[in-house]
C-alpha cells in the first residue's frame, strides 16, 4: 500500500493581477521504504508540492483542488490542529539550509526532547535516552557529549544530520526532504545521501526528495516525478525515466546535464526550454570594434604565471600581535595559464579558489608570492595608469546573477561604463552602437539596453554580465562559478556562449567551479584545490581517467553517478 | 540559493504580473506594487492628503491666514485671551480665539507650523547629508576611518537627541551671549538637531554600504578600475537610499517634535519668531486660569502634523521592507 | 566571560573619558569661569590670584587630569547661579529623578512587552491594529504635550491628581528622600511617570512586534512548525527567546533615555529633580552644573549599557560557547 498518494493536486497563489497556478493537477505516490524524487527547474512547483503535503503553504497560497492521502486517509482537508499533530508524528520534514534550520539559542538536546515529548508519551529521561539514540543513528560521534551542545558548535554537514534526527524523532511514516544537500559540499552531500538511503530502508520510511539535481535523483531515488511549470510531465521508475525519457522536456533536461564521464563540444539546445538566447544579429568579429585592436603585446611562455601565492585574512584583530588570529585562504599556490587555453580550478567551498580569482584581478592584495601577467608583475604595480592598463586586459564574470548588476542602472549604462571609463570609443554615439552590438552578440538583442536588470531572468542577467566583461576588450577572462546559480538548461546555454566567445576572440580563461562535471566540459587543464593548497594540476582527460592525488580520487568517487542518464542528443567531443 | 520553496512561486507570480513592461515613468509608478500597497492602505492615503494640506497651509501661511500675527499695528491687547467662537465672550474674527497678546491663534498656528516645518526640513537635510557622507566613507573604506567614525557615533548614541540639542544650545548661549541667541536661534537649532540626528543615517548607510560593498556589482566596478569615490556615489549611494528615505521621513517627525520640545523648554525659537512649541510654552502659563485653548490648539496642530508624517513613514518602512510583505 | 566583561569595561571607560573631555572643554572654554565666579568690582589682580589658585594657568593636560580626578570624587566645582557645590545640589535632586525614572521604566516594560508580544503573534487581529494605531499616536504626541493634556484633564478639570511637585517625601538614610511611602507622594508620581513612560512604552511595544515578525519568518521557526510543535512552544520558547536578544539592547538604550527625557517631564510637572536643575542651568549658562549633568547621565548610560551587554552574553550561547 502506498504511504502517500497525491491525486490531481492543484495549488494556487492569488496575486494582485492574476492567480498563479504553482501546481496544476499533479499525481504521484510513494511506498514505504522507497524514495520518490521530484525534480524540476526553478518555478516548476516542486517545493510547493512538499509544502502542500505537510500543510505549510505560505499565505496566500492554498490547495485549490485534488486530494492528498496518507495511508489511505485523506489529509488535505483536516482542521489546523489535526494537521499540526500529523507534522512530526506522521510526516517529517528536512529543509535545505542546515545553518538556519535550528534554533541558535537552544541546545540540540532540548530541541530533540521537546519534539519527542510533543509526539510520544515519554518521560523526560526516556526522551533524553531516545534523543541520544537518534543522534547516534544519524552518525554523529560522541552522542552523549555532542547533544549538550548548541547548533553553532556543529559543522554544516553535522547540522544537517541533526535536522534529519529531528525529522525522525517520532518515527514518521513519510519524510519530505526539500533540497536536502543543495547547501552542502560534494563530499558531505554524498554522506548525507547515503545516510538518508540507509535510514529509509532500515526504518521502512517513505521519502519524498525534492531537488533540482539530476545527480541526487540518479543516486538515491526509486521513482521520479519530473515537473515543469506546475505540470507533471513524466512519472515512473528512475532507471526508466532517466534512461529512456519519453517527454521532450525530460529529454532536453537530461541532455543539458553536464557529466563527468563524457565531454561534449556543445550542449544540445532543445527547443522545449524557454529563452534559449534566440540568435540575434551576429557581428563580424574581424571588422568590428570588439575584434579590432586586439593586438596586445605578444608573450612568450604562459600569459599568467602565479608563483607561491599566499593570502591570509585577519579573523580577529587585536592590538597585541600575539593575540591576532588569521585564516590562511591561499597557501603557496603556483600555476601557469597559457595564452588561449581554459584553465579550471575546482574545489569545495573554502578551498581558496575564488580568493585566487580576486587576487589576480586586484580585488585583494596578496600577503606573499607573485602574479605575472605577460611580463608585468601585478603585485607591485603602483602607477595608476599601469594599473588601469592591466585592469582593462582582464575581466571577471561573477557567480550571482542577481547581485552582479547594479539594480539602479539601465543595462545600457551598465555596459557603457567600462567603455567610457577606459575611453575605448571616440563618441557617445559610437559607445551606443557598441553597446547595442554587444547585447546582440550575447543573444539578448539591442532593445534590452533600455531595461533595468530586474526585468531579466538569471540566465539573461548572466549574459548582461558577459557583455559588460567584453566591453573592455579583455584578453583574459575569469569566470567564478558563472553558472552555479542557474538551472541546468540555462547553464548549458551560458556554457555554450562562453565556448563560442572564447573561440571567436581567442580569449584566455580561468574557469572556477565546484562542479567537476562542468569543469570537464569547459577546461583544457585543471587544478584541484583543498584548504588553500593546490593538490594537483593535470590535463583534463588525464585528471578524470588517471587522477594522481588521493583527494582528487576521493572527489571523483563521491560524484553522483550519471551512468543512468540517457545519452541521446549528445555528440561526444 | 535559487531553490527556495515558496519564494520561487512568488517570484514567478511577479515575473508574470510584470508583463508587458509598462512604458513611461508615470505609468510605471502607477503600476508598481508600491503604489498599490499605498492605495490599499486607506489610513496612508488619508495621512498623505492630510500631510499635503498641512504643508500647504504652513507654507502659504502669509496668504491663507486670516490675520498677520506679526503685524503689530493690527494687534490690540484688548483682544487678548478671547476664547474660540463656540464659547461665551467669543469674537467671530478669531475662530480659535487669541493668545495673551491678542494675536489670532489660528493664524499663529499657521505661521508657527511654517517655522516648525522649515526648521524640521533644514535639520533633516543637514543631518542626512552629514550622516550619509560619513556612513558611506566609514562603510566603504573600513579599517581605522570606520572605527573612528563609528566610535564617535556610539558615544553619541548613548545620549538622546534632546539632551545633545540642549547641551549644544547651552554651549552656544555661553559662546554667543544671550542677546545674540535670539538672532542665531534658528541656526543653533538646526545645527543642534542635525548633530543629534546624523548618527542614525550614518549607522544605517554604513550597514547597507558594507552589504553592498561585497556585492558583485561593486566588485565588477572595481575590476573595471573605477575609483572608490565614483563607486560610492554612482553605484552604492542609489542602492542604499531606500532605508534613508524611511529614516528621513520618521526623522522629520522627530525633528519637529524635538524642535517643539526645545522651544517649549525655552531654548528653541524665541517668542518673536514663535514655532508651535513656543506657542504651547506661552499657553502653558494660562492653563490653570482656564484659558486652555492657547496651549491646547497649537498642541493639537503639532500632534496632527507629526502623526500624519509618522503614518507616512510607517507605511514607507513596511513597503520598502521586502521581508514583511 | 571575564575576558568579555573586562573588554566591555575598558570600552566603557574610554567612553567616559571622551565624555569627560567634552565636559572639561565646556567647563574650561565656554565663557570665562573667573568672570562667572566674581563680582564686577573685583580687581584684575584679585582675578589673577584666583586664576592662579584654581590652577587655570596650568598646562591644559594637567587641568584635565585634575578635572577627572575631582570628578571621580564627585567634586564638580561650584554652581555659578547658586554659589553652592554642584555635588550637593545634585545629591538633593538625584532621588527625585531616579524614583520617577524607575516608575516610568517599570510602567513602560510591564505594559509594553505583553502588548508587543501579542501584536507580533497576532499580526492581523483587530486588537493588534488598535495597539499599533494607539502606539503611533503615542509616538506622535510630544512628551511635554502629553503632560499638558494630562494636567489639563486630571488636575485642572477633574482635580483628581496634583499637577506639580513630589508631594510629601520621607527621609530614608542620610540623604535619600522617597515619595514611595506617602499617599500624596504616590499620587504625585502617577501623572509624571505616565507622561515619561508612555513614549518608551510605545517604542518597546513596536520594537518587540517588529522583531517578533522577523523571527517568525526564519527557517528554524518554520522547521519547528514542521516538527509539529504546539504554538505555545514555537512562540514562547523559540520565537520570544530569539526576539529578546536585540530587544534587550535597544530596551537598555531606551531606559537610559528615560533619565534624559526626565528633563522635559520634570519641567512640565515642576518635579524637583536634576533634569529641572539642568534645564535651568542651560537657560542661565551655569556651565559647572551642565558639565556635571553630562558626566552623571553618561555614567548612568554607560552602566546600563554594561549591564545590557552582560545580559546579552548570558542569553546568546553563540557568544558564550566557542566553536570546537
Amino acid at each position: 500500500m502506498n504511504v502517500l498518494d497525491i491525486k490531481d493536486l492543484k495549488v494556487e497563489f492569488p496575486g494582485r493581477k492574476s492567480v498563479f497556478v504553482a501546481v496544476n493537477g499533479v499525481d504521484m505516490s510513494v511506498e514505504a521504504g522507497k524514495i520518490l524524487g521530484v525534480v524540476g527547474e526553478s518555478g516548476a512547483g516542486k517545493s510547493t508540492v512538499g509544502n502542500a503535503v505537510i500543510g505549510l503553504l505560505q499565505e496566500p497560497g492554498h490547495i485549490a483542488g485534488g486530494e492528498i492521502f496518507l495511508h489511505g486517509k485523506r489529509i488535505d482537508q483536516l482542521p489546523y490542529k489535526e494537521k499540526r499533530l500529523l507534522r512530526g508524528r506522521k510526516i517529517g520534514m528536512i529543509f535545505q539550509d542546515p545553518l538556519t534550520s535550528l534554533d541558535p539559542l537552544q541546545t540540540v538536546e532540548s530541541q530533540l526532547v521537546e519534539t519527542i515529548r510533543t509526539h510520544l508519551p515519554l518521560s523526560g529521561k526516556d526522551a533524553q535516552k531516545r534523543a541520544i539514540e537518534l543522534i547516534d543513528a544519524v552518525g554523529i560521534p560522541n552522542p552523549e557529549e555532542r547533544i549538550k551542545q548548541y547548533p553553532h558548535q556543529f559543522s554544516g554537514g553535522m547540522r544537517q544530520r541533526v535536522v534529519i534526527a529531528l525529522a525522525l524523532c517520532a518515527e514518521p511514516e513519510l519524510v519530505i526532504a526539500d533540497e536536502p544537500t543543495t547547501a552542502l559540499d560534494v563530499s558531505i552531500q554524498a554522506q548525507i545521501l547515503e545516510l538518508m538511503k540507509k535510514l529509509c530502508a532500515e526504518r521502512n520510511v517513505a521519502m519524498l526528495v525534492i531537488t533540482h539535481d539530476m545527480g541526487v535523483i540518479a543516486d538515491i531515488t526509486d521513482h521520479v516525478a519530473v515537473m515543469y511549470h506546475g505540470d507533471l510531465v513524466e512519472f515512473g521508475e528512475t532507471t526508466q525515466v532517466l534512461g529512456a525519457p519519453k517527454h521532450p522536456y525530460t529529454q532536453s533536461l537530461i541532455s543539458a546535464v553536464p557529466r563527468p564521464d563524457i565531454r561534449v563540444e556543445r550542449f544540445p539546445v532543445v527547443n522545449y526550454i524557454e529563452e534559449a538566447g534566440t540568435p540575434q544579429k551576429q557581428i563580424d568579429i574581424s571588422t568590428h570594434w570588439l575584434g579590432k585592436s586586439r593586438d596586445y603585446e605578444k608573450v612568450t611562455g604562459p600569459l599568467v604565471q602565479i608563483k607561491d601565492l599566499d593570502m591570509r585574512f585577519e579573523t580577529r584583530g587585536s592590538i597585541f600581535p600575539s593575540r591576532r588570529k588569521y585564516f590562511q585562504a591561499v597557501k603557496k599556490v603556483s600555476f601557469d595559464i597559457q595564452e588561449g587555453e581554459t584553465f579550471g580550478l575546482v574545489g569545495e567551498s573554502g578551498s581558496g579558489k575564488s580568493t585566487i580569482a580576486r587576487l589576480i584581478t586586484g580585488l585583494y592584495h596578496p600577503t606573499g608570492g607573485s602574479i605575472l601577467f605577460g611580463k608585468t608583475e601585478l603585485t607591485s604595480l603602483k602607477n595608476r595608469k599601469d594599473v588601469l592598463t592591466m585592469r582593462r586586459q582582464m575581466q571577471m564574470i561573477f557567480q550571482d546573477p542577481y547581485s552582479s548588476l547594479n539594480a539602479r542602472l539601465r543595462v545600457r549604462d551598465i555596459i557603457a561604463e567600462p567603455i567610457k571609463f577606459h575611453r575605448l570609443a571616440s563618441s557617445n554615439s559610437e559607445v551606443r552602437q557598441i553597446v547595442d552590438d554587444l547585447l546582440d552578440h550575447v543573444g539578448l538583442g539591442a532593445a534590452a539596453g533600455q531595461k533595468f536588470p530586474h526585468e531579466f531572468s538569471g540566465g539573461q542577467r548572466q549574459r548582461i554580465s558577459i557583455a559588460r566583461a567584453l566591453a573592455t576588450r579583455p584578453r583574459f577572462l575569469i569566470c567564478d562559478e558563472p553558472t552555479s546559480a542557474l538551472d541546468v538548461s540555462i547553464q548549458a546555454q551560458i556554457l555554450n556562449l562562453l565556448k563560442d566567445l572564447q573561440e571567436e576572440l581567442g580569449l584566455t580563461m580561468l574557469f572556477i567551479s565546484h562542479d567537476l562535471a562542468v569543469i570537464r566540459q569547459m577546461c583544457n587543464r585543471i587544478g584541484v584545490m583543498r584548504h588553500g593548497e593546490l593538490c594537483e594540476v593535470s590535463d583534463c582527460d588525464q585528471l578524470f581517467e588517471a587522477p594522481q592525488h588521493p583527494y582528487t580520487r576521493e572527489l571523483l568517487e563521491l560524484m553522483p553517478s550519471m551512468e543512468l542518464l540517457s545519452r541521446a542528443n549528445l555528440e561526444s567531443a | 540559493m535559487p531553490y527556495v520553496s515558496n519564494e520561487e512561486a512568488k517570484a514567478a507570480v511577479q515575473e508574470r504580473a510584470g508583463e508587458p513592461a509598462a512604458q513611461g515613468r508615470l505609468s510605471r509608478i502607477l503600476d508598481s506594487d508600491m503604489f498599490h500597497s499605498f492605495l490599499r492602505s486607506k489610513v496612508t492615503v488619508v495621512a498623505a492628503i492630510g500631510t499635503f494640506i498641512l504643508f500647504l497651509l504652513a507654507f502659504l501661511a502669509p496668504w491663507v491666514a486670516p490675520h498677520n500675527p506679526f503685524d503689530l499695528a493690527s494687534i490690540s491687547i484688548l483682544d487678548a485671551r478671547v476664547p474660540p467662537v463656540w464659547m461665551e465672550y467669543a469674537d467671530p474674527r478669531f475662530i480659535l480665539g487669541t493668545d495673551d497678546q491678542g494675536r489670532d491663534l489660528l493664524s499663529g498656528i499657521f505661521y508657527g507650523m511654517r517655522i516648525s516645518l522649515i526648521v524640521g526640513f533644514c535639520s533633516v537635510i543637514a543631518a542626512a547629508v552629514l550622516g550619509i557622507s560619513l556612513g558611506l566613507i566609514a562603510g566603504y573604506t573600513g579599517g581605522r576611518t570606520d572605527a573612528i567614525i563609528m566610535r564617535i557615533a556610539d558615544v553619541q548614541l548613548t545620549f538622546p537627541a534632546i539632551l545633545i540639542a540642549l547641551l549644544i544650545d547651552g554651549v552656544a548661549a555661553g559662546v554667543f551671549g544671550s542677546i545674540d541667541r535670539e538672532v542665531f536661534a534658528f541656526y543653533i537649532l538646526i545645527v543642534s538637531l542635525a548633530l543629534s540626528f546624523w548618527v542614525q543615517y550614518a549607522r544605517t548607510v554604513r550597514g547597507s554600504t558594507m552589504v553592498e560593498k561585497n556585492k558583485e556589482y561593486v566588485q565588477a566596478a572595481r575590476v573595471i578600475g573605477i575609483p572608490a569615490i565614483i563607486i560610492m556615489i554612482r553605484h552604492i549611494l542609489p542602492n542604499v537610499m531606500g532605508p534613508v528615505m524611511v529614516i528621513a521621513t520618521i526623522n522629520l517627525a522627530l525633528a519637529i517634535v524635538t524642535e517643539a520640545t526645545l522651544s517649549f523648554l525655552g531654548v528653541g525659537m524665541p517668542p518673536t519668531q514663535p514655532s508651535l512649541g513656543t506657542l504651547i510654552a506661552i499657553g502653558n502659563d494660562f492653563l490653570y486660569s482656564g484659558e486652555w485653548w492657547i496651549a491646547i490648539f497649537p498642541g493639537l496642530a503639532l500632534a496632527l502634523l507629526v502623526l500624519n508624517v509618522n503614518l507616512l513613514g510607517d507605511w514607507l518602512r513596511d513597503a520598502l521592507n521586502p521581508k514583511l510583505r | 566571560m571575564i575576558g568579555f566583561a573586562t573588554r566591555r569595561l575598558l570600552q566603557a571607560m574610554v567612553v567616559m573619558l571622551v565624555v569627560a573631555l567634552l565636559a572639561f572643554t565646556m567647563f574650561r572654554f565656554v565663557g570665562d569661569p573667573i568672570n562667572q565666579m566674581v563680582g564686577i568690582e573685583t580687581s584684575i589682580e584679585e582675578r589673577e590670584a584666583l586664576r592662579e589658585r584654581l590652577g587655570l594657568n596650568d598646562p591644559i593636560p594637567v587641568q584635565f587630569a585634575r578635572f577627572v580626578t575631582q570628578a571621580a570624587q564627585f567634586d564638580f566645582g561650584t554652581s555659578y547661579q547658586f554659589r553652592q557645590p554642584v555635588s550637593e545640589l545634585f545629591a538633593k535632586r538625584i532621588p527625585a529623578t531616579l524614583e520617577l525614572s524607575f516608575t516610568s521604566a517599570l510602567f513602560a516594560l510591564v505594559v509594553g512587552i505583553p502588548m508587543g508580544i501579542y501584536a507580533g503573534l497576532n499580526r492581523e487581529s483587530a486588537i493588534s491594529k488598535l495597539f499599533l494605531s494607539v502606539s503611533l499616536v503615542g509616538i506622535s504626541l510630544p512628551t511635554f504635550f502629553i503632560g499638558i493634556l494630562l494636567i489639563f484633564l486630571f488636575s485642572v478639570t477633574l482635580q483628581w491628581l496634583p499637577s506639580f511637585g513630589r508631594g510629601e517625601v520621607v527621609q530614608v538614610g542620610s540623604w535619600w528622600t522617597t515619595g514611595f511611602l506617602t499617599a500624596s507622594g504616590l499620587k504625585a508620581l502617577i501623572l509624571p511617570s505616565i507622561t515619561l513612560g508612555l513614549y518608551q512604552m510605545t517604542l518597546i511595544m513596536r520594537l518587540i512586534r517588529a522583531e517578533m515578525l522577523e523571527v517568525i519568518r526564519t527557517d528554524y521557526i518554520k522547521f519547528a512548525r514542521a516538527r509539529g510543535l504546539p504554538d505555545r512552544l514555537v512562540h514562547f520558547r523559540h520565537a520570544l527567546k530569539n526576539t529578546l536578544v536585540p530587544v534587550i539592547t535597544i530596551t537598555g538604550l531606551q531606559l537610559g533615555a528615560i533619565i534624559a527625557f526626565a528633563t522635559i517631564t520634570e519641567t512640565v510637572f515642576q518635579w524637583p529633580g536634576m533634569g529641572l536643575m539642568f534645564l535651568q542651568a542651560v537657560q542661565n549658562v551655569d556651565i559647572p552644573i551642565m558639565s556635571a549633568y553630562l558626566l552623571l547621565t553618561a555614567f548612568l548610560f554607560v552602566a546600563i549599557n554594561f549591564i545590557v551587554d552582560i545580559l546579552y552574553f548570558l542569553i546568546d550561547p553563540r557568544l558564550r560557547v566557542g566553536r570546537p
